[in-house]
């Protein structure tokens, strides 16, 4: 089973560096998402994978019956997803902004805090 | 029980700071509110460090969820000398934002941004868990991006854009390294990671511990990871960069040299060689790359990259002598930079620029300034009897003990490499004659104005003159910090207790 989500966090990985490595920024951004769900994939795989055995209490007992899921890193992922999520939506909008303002989202031509000029002399 | 309120305070104090100072956004008050949250927080932190001074490392367990399992925060001396460090640069700031920030700004709520990100800061200091710190660094991270592109200029876009991709990406390395420690361990306790790490197969160690290199090494701006920081440092208003300057990449070393002495300790000859190198190369990239700038503001971004590297350094060479070096120029640096960068806020309001080729005639007609500048120029480039001389003594002096002359000897040509730069700025901006043929003077700003921006730069200057000048307290607590980091036995008792040691 963790086989499995190894691989797709390798593809998940793989198709984010190609998205990344494009001069456009919003692919950029794509790449970026991608990146960080492979994140929590691993996250999620690392913490072991254990099918059929959610982590519940019965009742009137103190502690759930040995060899249950761990718990613990889907409230991780969990966490990670919403702030990644804020991330995302903020980087979403200061590049649409960034756009706006800047005409392009070629980041080639994004060279207003760095003008070329101010590099040759 | 006095580490239990003590230790969350400082950082719930800004939290509050920052939503009083939200709802007073529209008026005055809200700036005089972030220039009182600050000082509580310096009083806060002030406290907690004497109480780990006098009593050792502190833990408190948030929601009494014992360690292991709940959320610790936990103040050695490094912790609390962060936390000081940053109530000072927090205080300096919010008092300079007072004159710096326009009330365009402040509606869009920069006191509060700028209280989070202290917040987020202290708390990252004051974390003992490995998740809680990957949260603390997002908050610190969204409230940076916030204050970044506050204001809007066309220009803040562009640094905003390189700013935001390349410290997520940052960010999503931290958060996998985070995984794969957990799934490896079956903990994210800092105390707990210590017991737990020798126990398992080095050499996973070493790859997990490559991807916290990485992801903090971006926050920290090393080579060859630095680049979103001279794009983007120089474009939001002065007080947003003196802030970032101090703290934010600080935060990065202090993560680092946590984990580089806490937890990934199994394979030094491995892990602290590659730190020894990109320790050097930061060093000389940074400070060349200051040489070929033209900008005010661009020159002293590109000294932080290269001072990162002597922090760096101190961690990489992993002897008591060069830990102190770098506790102690970690704590030197945030002083003079944030300082630096206030000063040239102050140029670039009388003399109309922060480009070099535009302005000019500032030691003709402000004197005073000049020598507020030439005290933390000169602390940087490490002249005695500054703070920045004893810093690079320290570090220099360990590296020579092991017998590493070539990094002694780059240390020393970097030092001198950043005089060159400084004397750039110092010909440029002071002694040339300004090309508008006006002559600036401080009398030019209204005089509560002249007061706000003013009293922060005298207030940081006399502090690197008074390190520098009694350097022995300040060594006392670094070498008590190093002696912390060395040995964590104090630090991983107070956090799971004295019985768990013994098992």
């Amino acid at each position: 089973m963790e086989v499995f989500v190894a691989i797709m966090v390798g593809a998940l990985v793989t198709a984010s560096v190609y998205l990344m490595l494009a001069r456009n920024v919003l692919r950029f951004l794509f790449g970026l998402v991608l990146l960080s769900n492979a994140a929590n994939l691993v996250i999620f795989a690392a913490g072991g994978l254990t099918p059929e055995a959610p982590p519940l209490i019965a009742p009137g007992a103190n502690a759930p019956p040995e060899g249950v899921a761990n718990a613990l890193p889907q409230a991780l992922v969990l966490t990670a997803i919403v702030i990644g999520f804020g991330l995302f939506a903020f980087a979403l909008t200061l590049v649409y902004r960034g756009y706006q303002n800047l005409g392009t989202l070629d980041t080639d031509e994004m060279r207003l805090a760095e003008p070329v000029e101010a590099e040759k002399t | 029980m006095t580490s239990l309120w003590l230790l969350p305070l400082p950082i719930i104090v800004p939290f509050a700071t920052a939503v009083l100072a939200f709802l007073f956004r529209r008026g005055a008050e809200g700036r005089w509110i972030s220039v009182m949250g600050s000082a509580a927080t310096l009083v806060l932190g002030v406290l907690l460090l004497m109480e780990v001074l006098a009593n050792g490392p502190q833990a408190a367990q948030m929601g009494e969820w014992p360690a292991p399992f709940g959320i610790t925060l936990v103040a050695d001396t490094l912790s609390a000398v962060m936390v000081v460090i940053t109530g000072i640069t927090g205080l300096a700031v919010a008092i300079y934002a007072v004159a710096d920030i326009t009330e365009d700004m402040e509606e869009m709520g920069y006191h509060s941004l700028f209280q989070v990100l202290i917040a987020g800061v202290s708390g990252a200091f004051l974390t003992g868990d490995l998740f809680n710190l990957y949260v603390w660094f997002e908050v610190m991270l969204i409230s940076s991006f916030g204050l970044l592109i506050l204001g809007g200029k066309r220009v803040q876009f562009d640094a905003g854009i390189k700013y935001v991709t390349l410290n997520l990406i940052s960010t999503i390395l931290f958060l996998s390294g985070i995984g794969l420690l957990y799934g490896t361990t079956g903990t994210l306790n800092l105390a707990d990671l210590s017991r737990i790490a020798p126990t398992v197969d080095p050499g996973l160690m070493t790859v997990i511990s490559m991807m916290f290199m990485v992801g903090f090494g971006v926050k920290a701006a090393v080579f060859p990871l630095f680049f979103w920081l001279p794009a983007s440092y120089h474009t939001p208003s002065f007080a947003v960069s003196a802030v970032f300057a101090g703290l934010l990449t600080k935060v990065g070393v202090y993560a680092m040299m946590r984990l580089f002495t806490l937890v990934f300790t199994q394979d030094i000859a491995f892990t602290h060689t590659i730190l020894l190198w990109v320790a050097c190369l930061t060093m000389v990239t940074g400070v060349l790359g200051a040489a070929a700038q033209t900008d005010f503001r661009r020159i002293l971004s590109f000294h932080i990259v290269s001072q990162i590297g002597y922090m760096i350094l101190g961690l990489a060479l992993m002897t008591p002598l060069a830990v102190v070096g770098a506790v102690f120029y970690l704590v030197h640096h945030i002083i003079v930079k944030a300082n630096l960068f206030l000063v040239a806020g102050v140029a670039n309001r009388i003399a109309g620029g922060t480009e070099l080729a535009r302005i000019g005639s500032l030691y003709k007609g402000a004197p005073f300034l000049a020598f507020l500048f030439l005290v933390p120029a000169f602390s940087l480039a490490g002249f005695p009897p500054l703070s920045g001389f004893w810093a690079k003594y320290v570090l220099v002096k360990a590296s020579m003990d092991i017998e590493l002359w070539i990094v002694a000897f780059v240390a020393l040509a970097v030092g001198l490499m950043t005089i060159y730069s400084m004397t750039k700025i110092w010909g440029q901006a002071f002694w040339k004659p300004h090309p508008g043929g006006i002559v600036p003077t401080l009398t030019s700003l209204e005089p509560g104005e002249r007061m706000a921006l003013l009293l922060p730069i005298v207030s940081l200057a006399l502090m690197t003159v008074l390190i520098g000048l009694y350097p022995e307290p300040f060594v006392l607590v670094a070498e008590r910090a190093a002696e912390e980091l060395l040995d964590p036995a104090a630090y991983i008792a107070a956090v799971l207790g004295e019985e768990e040691i013994l098992q």
